[in-house]
């Protein structure tokens, strides 16, 4: 039955949330905005003691029951939510917080069982530990299928060779924790799609070496690395899914199937920017004067009313969107179109309220003093991360028009 | 908890308003647009689907089932997806059955209610008023009290079927707060103009209705000494225009998007060019995107919660959504989009409609 009611477990933890990012978060951002490459290792040590082993900021198995919020299955709806609240607080220091991340998500996706207890179990205590995911190649971004790291079987072992970029925790997972990096990387070049294989590279393998931090835009408190992997060896059961290479691309469907996992959280991190923005800029206005006055007529509305209603109700349907896509994901319902409409519009949305929020304030929005330019910097990243906005479009009309990759690419 | 499911007697309505909504009212959309008629028998058999008297008490010989706004919402899409003139139409009775379930005195309900259920009758409401300034914030046309009744005085513009209705719900300013009154035709001072001659809608006959100094008894206001609610009923109808609007821009995204397929242009269908292809992309998107929106500010109203801002907003995004997509795809069709063998022409002469049009349908 129709109903937009977030259940009071999820209500629960976004408002706990909602205090740390106001009372935490906020105090630090600009701070570690500024101080690029520094951690904030109080922060960090005090999310993983009250995060290791529960359920924010992480893509759920919607086979596993176990979830913080109960027996029903709605742990990725509860990310999402989460997230968004995290991501209000500051979008860089959400993405710095100790856990499983992307690296995680793709272990759910595409591991066993046994795989999924030997990788993840560590993140239930101990250590604060990272996990990431190294798919990005410096030739070759969204065309993943067209990537040269390469993973050749040695006895019982794989041997890793290449390089990867724009991996988000990446220092963190590879050396600066117990975490690991999930490496894409192919098994046959003559194969294609079907030779691209995921692989767990614990942290401090020999042989994986992170040789640069990028300096950004924004985001900038958590570390983007470039990692070279150089006769990296890890055991042969690190493989995700099957190292058979089958001639059609099921492998590499079930790699790329990680993303309908991921997209709606990298979704709900932009909402969460956007809201902030949103609600800073209401605020600032009404101070001014001026509030927003809804169902007039157009021609008595203000071009800042008919630009902030605009941006309103974009991100809100933003939001719709990202709870539908984790809602399918929850219920086992298939969601590859609907997580790419949602974060093809997320990106989208945060980056044009971002912008707008900044016009509004005037001079005041260009200035350092205030978050807003922050924020504008840090929303862009979500129209370009786990898919750009253009990868996801382009997923979306395929879907549409029932059109493979060959016929509309 | 959060869910999107719809249930199996929503699911069971959906299906059977886009059956009828595919087997008779797309057929009749061209001739209906180029006639400014619909087909004798159309609203009959809209009315046989229970569109009106469903939820009609059965006391007045109705139906009595629980009205609820998202169910509402999902009818008036797979009705909009057929033809909105038509849509439109079908609907008109409920301008005055909805209003009176909603908030009618006991008296007024028997007096309205029963002829209702029987059998279609053209019923209607008049909210819009012909200024460059309009919206339901203040009404131009007011109700003043007088001797324990009303005098009413102003001008109304697009009331559907207004020739034909016998009663009508009229939206007037009643001091500083809008309230709703019901009105005989017949009334002296009610005069129902030319049928107005509009971009789209043609199939809707349309008027201007002009109020001059028609006194009305206490009983005619719409809840008697309690009022109304009118900020609800105008809610109720934003989600009914949004929604017709979701389903129209439904159909011309499919009709573009199974046009793109068949067009071969370079040697491939235009719809494997990414040119096209995300234009449509864009169309799947905000359909759906719109439809949440209005979806969710329905399941606000059946929670009886305020729901004003969010009603608003979802049809605003609606009527603008509604407009690109027909736009878009009179685009995709090219030269084909612009001449009237296809539809989408028709429908971009619909879609502007919508950020003009208030309280003329509801859900």
């Amino acid at each position: 039955m129709i109903d937009f009611e977030l259940s009071p477990a999820i209500q629960n933890s976004r408002q706990m949330i909602h205090m740390l990012a106001d009372q935490v978060m906020r105090p630090i951002s600009r701070e570690y905005d500024e101080r690029e490459h520094e951690k904030p290792t109080e922060f960090l040590n005090m999310m993983w003691s009250v995060s290791a082993g529960s359920s924010f900021g992480n893509a759920k198995d919607s086979k596993d029951s176990a979830l913080a919020s109960g027996s029903v299955k709605e742990g990725n709806l509860a990310s999402c939510v989460n997230i968004e609240e995290l991501s209000w607080g500051d979008a860089g220091l959400y993405l710095t917080i100790p856990n499983a991340g992307l690296g995680g998500a793709a272990v759910l996706a595409a591991g066993t069982p046994e795989q999924k207890q030997r990788f993840l179990a560590p993140f239930k205590g101990g250590e604060p530990k990272w996990g990431a995911m190294a798919i990005t190649e410096p030739h070759c971004g969204s065309d993943s299928a067209a990537i040269q790291t390469t993973a050749v079987r040695d006895g019982d072992q794989w041997v890793l060779n290449g390089t990867k970029i724009y991996c988000t925790s990446g220092l963190m997972a590879a050396e600066k924790s117990d975490g690991f990096v999930v490496v894409w990387a192919t098994v046959d070049k003559s194969a294609g799609r079907a030779g691209i294989k995921s692989f767990v590279v614990p942290a401090h393998t020999p042989g994986m070496k992170v040789i640069k931090v990028e300096n950004k835009l924004g985001i900038r408190a958590s570390d983007t690395a470039m990692i070279v992997f150089e006769d990296c060896r890890i055991p042969l059961d690190n493989i995700l899914g099957s190292a058979e290479v089958k001639t059609s691309t099921e492998g590499f469907k079930g790699a790329m199937a990680t993303f309908d996992a991921t997209r709606p959280l990298v979704a709900a991190s932009a909402l969460g920017i956007g809201r902030a923005a949103l609600d800073f800029a209401r605020e600032a206005l009404e101070r001014a004067g001026i509030t927003i006055r809804y169902g007039l007529a157009p021609s008595k509305l203000t071009a800042i009313e008919r630009d902030f209603m605009e941006i309103e109700s974009d991100l809100h349907a933003a939001r719709l969107l990202t709870w539908r896509a984790a809602w399918m994901m929850d219920r086992g319902k298939r969601n590859n179109l609907e997580a790419s409409m949602a974060k093809a519009k997320a990106g989208l949305a945060v980056t044009r309220v971002t912008q707008k929020a900044v016009e509004f304030l005037g001079p005041l929005g260009y200035s350092r003093k205030l978050l807003l330019e922050k924020w504008m910097r840090d929303a862009k990243i979500n129209d370009i991360f786990e898919g750009t906005q253009q990868i996801n479009m382009l997923i979306v009309a395929r879907r549409i028009l029932g059109y493979s990759s060959k016929e509309l690419s | 908890m959060f869910d999107l499911e719809l249930t199996e007697d929503q699911k069971l309505v959906q299906e059977t308003v886009a059956s009828f909504a595919r087997a008779e009212i797309r057929p009749a959309a061209r001739d209906a647009d180029e006639t400014g008629s619909i087909p004798s028998g159309l609203a009959d058999k809209g009315f046989e689907l229970g569109l009106v008297s469903s939820a009609i008490p059965e006391e007045h010989g109705g139906f009595g089932e629980q009205r609820s706004t998202v169910t509402g919402a999902i009818v008036a899409e797979e009705l909009g997806w057929g033809d909105v003139s038509i849509a439109l139409q079908l609907l008109a009775p409920r301008l005055l059955v909805y209003p009176l379930l909603e908030a009618g005195t006991p008296e007024q309900r028997a007096k309205y209610l029963p002829s209702f259920a029987q059998s279609f009758r053209a019923a209607t409401a008049a909210v819009v008023e012909p200024r460059i300034d309009f919206d339901t914030t203040q009404f131009a046309t007011t109700a003043t009290p007088e001797n324990g009744g009303f005098v009413l005085n102003g001008t109304k513009c697009f009331v559907p079927l207004a020739e034909e209705s016998e009663a009508m719900l009229v939206i007037a300013q009643q001091g500083d707060a809008p309230a709703a009154f019901l009105v005989d035709r017949a009334s002296p001072g009610v005069t129902v103009g030319e049928r107005e001659k509009n971009m789209g809608l043609k199939a809707l006959a349309t008027y201007e209705v002009s109020f001059e100094s028609v006194r009305l008894p206490a009983a005619a206001r719409l809840g008697g000494e309690r009022g109304a609610d009118v900020e609800r009923v105008l809610n109720l109808s934003r989600i009914a225009l949004g929604s017709l609007a979701v389903g129209m821009a439904r159909g011309a995204f499919e009709y573009a998007r199974d046009y793109a397929k068949e067009r071969k242009a370079f040697g491939v269908a235009i719809a494997q060019k990414q040119a096209i292809a995300f234009i449509l992309a864009e169309m799947a998107i905000e359909i759906d995107a719109a439809r949440l929106l209005l979806w969710e500010a329905a399941w606000l109203l059946d929670q009886a919660r305020p729901a004003s801002r969010e009603a608003i907003l979802a049809k605003r995004y609606a009527s603008n959504m509604v407009l690109k997509v027909a736009d878009n795809a009179v685009q995709v069709l090219g030269g084909h989009g612009y001449v009237r063998d296809h539809p989408v022409e028709l429908w971009l002469r619909n879609a502007r409609g919508f950020t003009s049009f208030e309280g003329m349908a509801i859900v």
